[in-house]
């Protein structure tokens, strides 16, 4: 810590070119802090699968329906402990902008399936009682300032009601938690029973979205779903079915491989910090050439030159990572900025920490070479260069 | 000071000391069976035409160069046979340097100039201020401490420069030609407390100088030339 001082007065010799430098890390850990959160957002939903989870769907597509006599077939299969459904509603609140998802399920059966969603009793046996009740995320709940009794109108993009209208409309009976900050809670549930009756008979009417199985032993979970796809094999819907966490990694890749993009702009990113840093490392030794000298005259070993060097160059990156990272939490930790499209935007703590790490890690590649430079000088070569 | 006496009553020993620079494929000899003994408290002044080799051999009577060939012993220790480790340690504990162009460290007040040596100590802040405040009091810049070297006059500069010398007590004063960047009354001042420094506080202080006014103020003056030394001026 003596030495702090030193070190701090060398970073601020030359305030213009420190700052800029500064500047630079700064917004390459605003952009990192940004992409994580992207990633998060997009792949996040694959860390809070369970293993126990299988997830089955129409062997063509998503988007293709599977019948609802399906699911007393699956729960009659070795290994399958039971199983429910659920099916894309595709709604939005009063604009296009309010996008959040919805989907009709069954309720006792989803809030078995699904241990993470934390329901108060009395707000489900609300939810049993009520055929028109629907539950939502506190996050949600929170964005629209609902609460309980209000009635919410659901336009969706893809079922009319019988009477012709796309507008469902929902009494909100509870509001849900999650038993994680990772738990999605932006989706609103209502009830299959409403959905499936009050939609047109001649479109859709006793077909679901997916199913959502659960395994009596996860080890054996490949070999269940390999007997699901056999019992409806050659049959009119076809199933595909797999663990969870692959299910929504397929969906998040839709808009391409995630991590890739991400890693890519990243490195691309830090590449360009480590030569903007590296440079401004290297013109800083290169003027203090006899004042390093000087230092070494006075009894500064080698190591202790080129710890200086190295901790300069570290604190100039630390600095800016602290900084920029610290700016990405704070816009981060305000939201989804698209309005519903990325229900799980946040910072994790474990990105944050990457973070700090890259930053040390760039300042050590930063300054190892002008550090090694300063170490190897010779003293009377260097004091000539005052 | 039994170290110095164990060296033969001489503080500093130089003996059959040549220097070769190479220059792509020229060798060049500066210093050749060059010999020296400067008692402890003595103050020698060290004269000659400019690329005599005077700061070559203040830089290996300093531990900042090793010779080509002899040896160089200074309170009792064969500089030859010290890593560059240990060199600089021992740097750190025997040897106050004095450059011509000061060289301070412009981000830094004269105060924390001062302490730099004092880092390198296991002193803690309190202590580290206490030797900081006494060495300024004895240049007479204690109310200067503050001061960054740009706010400085040269002779103020040259004085924190002797105050970071002095600052850990060294065996050993060396002074690169400590007034040539001064004007008359200046380099005085910075003389008279060369002298002082010899005469009061016991410090052995070699320094190179073009200036017979300052030679004139060292005990003994001895002058280089070609490699070689001695007690009469070059013709």
């Amino acid at each position: 810590m003596k030495f702090f001082h030193l070190i701090w007065c060398n970073l601020k010799r030359k305030k213009l070119r420190t700052s800029l430098t500064l500047l630079s890390v700064v917004v390459a850990f605003i952009l990192f802090g940004f992409l994580m959160a992207i990633k998060q957002a997009l792949a996040g939903g694959v860390s809070m699968a369970q293993q126990n989870r299988l997830v089955v769907r129409h062997k063509v597509s998503i988007i293709q329906l599977l019948p609802e006599s399906y699911q007393a077939r699956m729960n009659r299969i070795p290994g399958v402990d039971f199983a429910t459904h659920q099916t894309w509603f595709g709604g939005i609140y009063q604009d296009r902008k309010n996008f959040f998802m919805q989907n009709p399920v069954v309720p006792e059966e989803f809030l078995k399936m699904h241990p993470e969603i934390v329901l108060p009793p009395d707000q489900l046996q609300a939810w049993l009682k009520t055929r028109t009740g629907a539950i939502v995320g506190r996050k949600t709940a929170e964005r629209f300032h609902w609460k309980i009794g209000d009635k919410v109108p659901i336009q969706s993009t893809i079922w009319s009601t019988a009477g012709g209208s796309r507008t469902w409309e929902f009494d909100l009976v509870g509001i849900y938690d999650g038993t994680k900050k990772e738990t999605d809670t932006t989706p609103l549930f209502f009830r299959y029973d409403y959905f499936d009756e009050e939609r047109q008979p001649n479109r859709g009417r006793g077909l679901v979205g997916w199913y959502t199985i659960r395994v009596k032993d996860p080890t054996q979970a490949a070999e269940v779903a390999r007997r699901v796809d056999q019992e409806f094999e050659n049959s009119a819907a076809e199933t595909k079915t797999e663990p969870e966490g692959a299910f929504v990694q397929a969906w998040a890749s839709q808009i391409g491989n995630i991590v890739l993009i991400v890693a890519a702009i990243l490195a691309t990113v830090f590449f360009t910090i480590l030569l903007v840093t590296g440079n401004t490392m290297a013109q800083a030794v290169r003027e203090r050439t006899g004042e390093l000298g000087v230092l070494k005259a006075i009894g500064f070993t080698n190591a202790q030159i080129m710890s200086l060097v190295l901790a300069e160059s570290c604190l100039l990156t630390t600095l800016g990572g602290m900084l920029g990272l610290g700016l990405a939490w704070l816009v981060i930790s305000r939201g989804d900025p698209t309005s519903g499209l990325l229900p799980l935007f946040s910072f994790p703590t474990r990105d944050l920490l990457v973070g700090l790490a890259i930053s040390i890690v760039l300042g050590l590649l930063t300054g190892i070479f002008p550090a090694l430079q300063a170490m190897r000088l010779r003293v009377a070569d260097a004091l000539r260069r005052m | 000071m039994s170290e110095n006496q164990s060296n033969n009553g001489a503080l500093v020993r130089v003996e059959k000391v040549e220097k070769i620079f190479h220059r792509g494929s020229e060798d060049i000899h500066v210093l050749a069976d060059l010999n020296l003994q400067v008692p402890a408290g003595e103050f020698l002044a060290l004269m000659g035409p400019s690329g005599s080799g005077k700061s070559t051999l203040l830089n290996l009577i300093g531990g900042l160069d090793r010779p080509t060939g002899g040896l160089v012993t200074v309170a009792g220790e064969r500089l030859d046979q010290l890593s560059d480790h240990r060199l600089a340690a021992w740097r750190a504990r025997h040897v106050g340097f004095v450059f011509q162009l000061y060289n301070l460290m412009p981000v830094l007040t004269a105060e924390r100039n001062v302490e730099l040596p004092l880092l390198l100590t296991h002193l803690s802040k309190a202590e580290r201020q206490k030797h900081v405040e006494t060495a300024l009091a004895v240049v007479g810049l204690s109310h200067r401490a503050k001061h960054y070297p740009r706010t400085l006059s040269g002779g103020e500069q040259q004085r924190v420069g002797i105050a970071r010398g002095i600052v850990t007590d060294p065996t050993l004063l060396l002074c690169d030609e400590p007034t040539g960047d001064l004007d008359r009354k200046a380099g005085n001042e910075i003389l008279d407390l060369l002298q002082a420094l010899n005469r009061e506080h016991s410090k052995t202080v070699i320094m190179v100088t073009h200036d017979p006014h300052a030679s004139a103020r060292a005990s003994r003056t001895v002058y280089l030339d070609k490699g070689q030394l001695s007690n009469e001026p070059v013709k």
